[in-house]
C-alpha cells in the first residue's frame, strides 16, 4: 500500500438526499494521481451528485470529502447552454481558463487537434469538437485531477473510441488522476483503471475486469454488458423502494 | 437647440452609453424578464419615497436592490419556476405602486412620464444622477468584466476555477437596479429594458468579440437616442418611445443588411 500513488480526492461515507429522497448513501471512492476512475449506474443512480459533491459544487448531508493541498482540479461539465447571442470563439472561449505560464494554448490546441478551429464560434462547433474544446479548456489549468461528466456525449461511435483514447493519452501525458462518468460500457472498460458501479450507493467498485463479473454489475447491465455490448440497458433495481433507499440488508448489497 | 432639448440628448446619451454594456449581458444571461421585474417595480420605490418624503432616486434605488436581493433569496428556495416568480413580482410591485400613489392626496403625480419617461423635462441634477450613476456602473462593470463573462459561459466550471459566482451575480444585479433607478425618469419604468435589450441585440451580428459587443452596444443606443429625439422634435411624438422605435428600427436595419455568422 505504501508505493501507491498519492491520493488526489477521496469521498468518504458522503450521503445527500433531496427532497426525501436518498440521492447517495455511504459513498466511499478516491482517485489516485495518474488513475483513472470511471462512474457508471443507471440514469437517477446519483452519479452526477456524486461528481458535484466531489467538485464542491454542493455540500453533502454527511460524509467528507477530502482533497489533497493544492489541489488543482480541471472539470469538463455536460455541455455548455451558450446563448446564440454571445460572439465568443474557441481561442476566446479558452484563454478563460486563466493565465498559465507553462503550457501554452498552442500545445493544448494540437494535442487535441482542434487547431484549426481557434477562430471559429463556440456555437458552430460539431459534438465531437465541442467536448474536445471542453475538454482543452479543463486541461489549460494543468489539472492534478480532471473530472469529465459523460465526456462523449453527443459525439458519434468512432469519435468516442477516439475520445477515450485522447484520456488516456492526457492521463499519460501529464499524469493526472481522472475521475469520469460514461454510459458506454464497453469503451470504457478498455481504457480505464477503476470502475465504481453505482446506484445511490456504491454496488460494486474495482478493475473493469472484476467488475464485469461481478453479481451486481450483471444485476445492473443485464447479460448485454456480460457480451460486452456496448448498448446501455439496465434494469430497475428492485431493491429500491419508491423514494430510492435501500430496502433490503444493505451490507448484502442485495442484489443478484 | 433648446436647452431643454440639449439636456434631454445628454441625458439620453448618457443612459444608452451604460443600458448598452449592460445589456449585453442581459441578452446573454436571458435575464429580460428580470430586468422588466425590477423596472416594473421601481414605481412602486416612486410611491414610496413620496409617501416617506425621501429622494425619488434613492427611494428607487433602494427599493430595486432590495427586490433583486429578494429575487436572488427567491430564486434559491421557491418551487415556483423563475418566470412565474418574476411575474408575480413585477406586475404586484407595479400594482402596488399604483395603489400607494392614489393613496397620496397632497401630491400630484404625473404617473405618465414616470411610466414612459420625461426626457425633455430632464433637469441639471436629472444629468447628474445619470451621469454620476452611470460613471459608478461602468466602472464596477469594468472591475468584474472577467468573472462576470466566465459566469455567464458557465456557472459551475467558473466555480471550480475559484471565481466568487454568487458575490458576481449579486454585483450585477445590483448594477441592474442601479441602472434602472437612474434611467427611468428618462425612459420610464416600462421602456427602460428596452435599451438594455435592443442596442445588445442590434450589435450582435456586427460583432466578434464579446467586448465589441457591449461596445457597439452603446453606440446603437446613442445613435437610436439621437434619431429618437430628431424624430421626437420634428413630428411632435412622445420623446421616450420614439427614442426606443429608433432603436428597433435600427435593429431590423441591422439584422436584414448583415445577416448572422
Amino acid at each position: 500500500m505504501s508505493n501507491q500513488p498519492e491520493t488526489l480526492i477521496e469521498a468518504k461515507a458522503v450521503s445527500i438526499s433531496h427532497q426525501g429522497r436518498a440521492v447517495l448513501q455511504d459513498v466511499d471512492m478516491a482517485v489516485r494521481r495518474g488513475e483513472i476512475v470511471t462512474l457508471i449506474g443507471p440514469n437517477g443512480a446519483g452519479k452526477t451528485t456524486l461528481i458535484r459533491v466531489m467538485l464542491g459544487l454542493i455540500k453533502a448531508d454527511s460524509g467528507k470529502v477530502v482533497r489533497s493541498a493544492g489541489l488543482c482540479i480541471g472539470y469538463m461539465p455536460q455541455n455548455l447552454s451558450l446563448s446564440e447571442n454571445m460572439p465568443l470563439t474557441v481561442r476566446r472561449f479558452l484563454a478563460m481558463a486563466g493565465k498559465n505560464s507553462k503550457l501554452s494554448m498552442q500545445d493544448v490546441l494540437q494535442e487535441l487537434a482542434i487547431e484549426p478551429l481557434a477562430d471559429y464560434p463556440m456555437q458552430r462547433l460539431s459534438g465531437g469538437e465541442h467536448q474536445r474544446v471542453l475538454l482543452a479548456r479543463a486541461l489549460l489549468r494543468q489539472p492534478d485531477l480532471l473530472v469529465l461528466d459523460e465526456p462523449v456525449q453527443g459525439v458519434d461511435i468512432t469519435g468516442q473510441a477516439a475520445l477515450y483514447n485522447l484520456i488516456t493519452r492526457i492521463r499519460n501525458r501529464f499524469n493526472c488522476g481522472v475521475l469520469m462518468i460514461s454510459h458506454d460500457l464497453h469503451l470504457v472498460m478498455a481504457n480505464t483503471d477503476q470502475v465504481l458501479c453505482l446506484n445511490h450507493h456504491v454496488c460494486c467498485s474495482g478493475h473493469p475486469d472484476s467488475v464485469s463479473q461481478h453479481p451486481a454489475y450483471l444485476e445492473l447491465f443485464g447479460t448485454a454488458a456480460q457480451a460486452e455490448l456496448a448498448i446501455y440497458t439496465h434494469h430497475h433495481d428492485h431493491t429500491h423502494d419508491i423514494h430510492g433507499n435501500v430496502e433490503s440488508d444493505h451490507e448484502g448489497h442485495g442484489h443478484g | 437647440m433648446d436647452d431643454f432639448l440639449l439636456r434631454a440628448v445628454v441625458a439620453g446619451l448618457g443612459v444608452a452609453l451604460v443600458t448598452g454594456p449592460l445589456g449585453v449581458f442581459v441578452v446573454w444571461r436571458r435575464m429580460a424578464y428580470f430586468g422588466d421585474t425590477l423596472a416594473h417595480s421601481a414605481l412602486l420605490g416612486i410611491a414610496l419615497g413620496f409617501l416617506l418624503g425621501i429622494n425619488l432616486n434613492l427611494s428607487v434605488i433602494l427599493l430595486s436592490i432590495l427586490l433583486a436581493l429578494l429575487l436572488v433569496g427567491m430564486n434559491r428556495n421557491s418551487h415556483l419556476s423563475h418566470d412565474t416568480q418574476l411575474g408575480i413580482l413585477a406586475h404586484s410591485a407595479l400594482s402596488l405602486g399604483l395603489v400607494v400613489m392614489a393613496f397620496q392626496t397632497s401630491v400630484r403625480v404625473d404617473l405618465m412620464a414616470y411610466l414612459f419617461g420625461d426626457i425633455l423635462a430632464v433637469n441639471a441634477t436629472d444629468l447628474l444622477w445619470v451621469w454620476g450613476g452611470g460613471f459608478v456602473v461602468l466602472t464596477i462593470l469594468m472591475l468584474i468584466w472577467r468573472p462576470l463573462l466566465s459566469i455567464t459561459v458557465h456557472e459551475e466550471l467558473a466555480q471550480v476555477e475559484g471565481t466568487p459566482v454568487v458575490a458576481v451575480r449579486i454585483a450585477f444585479m445590483l448594477l441592474i437596479a442601479l441602472v434602472i433607478a437612474v434611467s427611468m425618469k428618462i425612459v420610464g419604468v416600462l421602456l427602460v429594458t428596452s435599451m438594455m435589450i435592443i442596442p445588445a441585440a442590434a450589435a450582435r451580428n456586427l460583432s466578434r468579440t464579446p467586448e465589441q459587443m457591449a461596445l457597439l452596444a452603446a453606440v446603437m443606443g446613442a445613435i437610436a437616442v439621437i434619431l429618437g429625439l430628431a424624430g421626437s422634435w420634428q413630428w411632435d411624438t412622445p420623446a421616450g418611445p420614439s427614442v426606443v422605435v429608433a432603436a428597433a428600427l435600427l435593429f431590423s436595419v441591422v439584422r436584414i443588411v448583415i445577416p448572422a455568422r
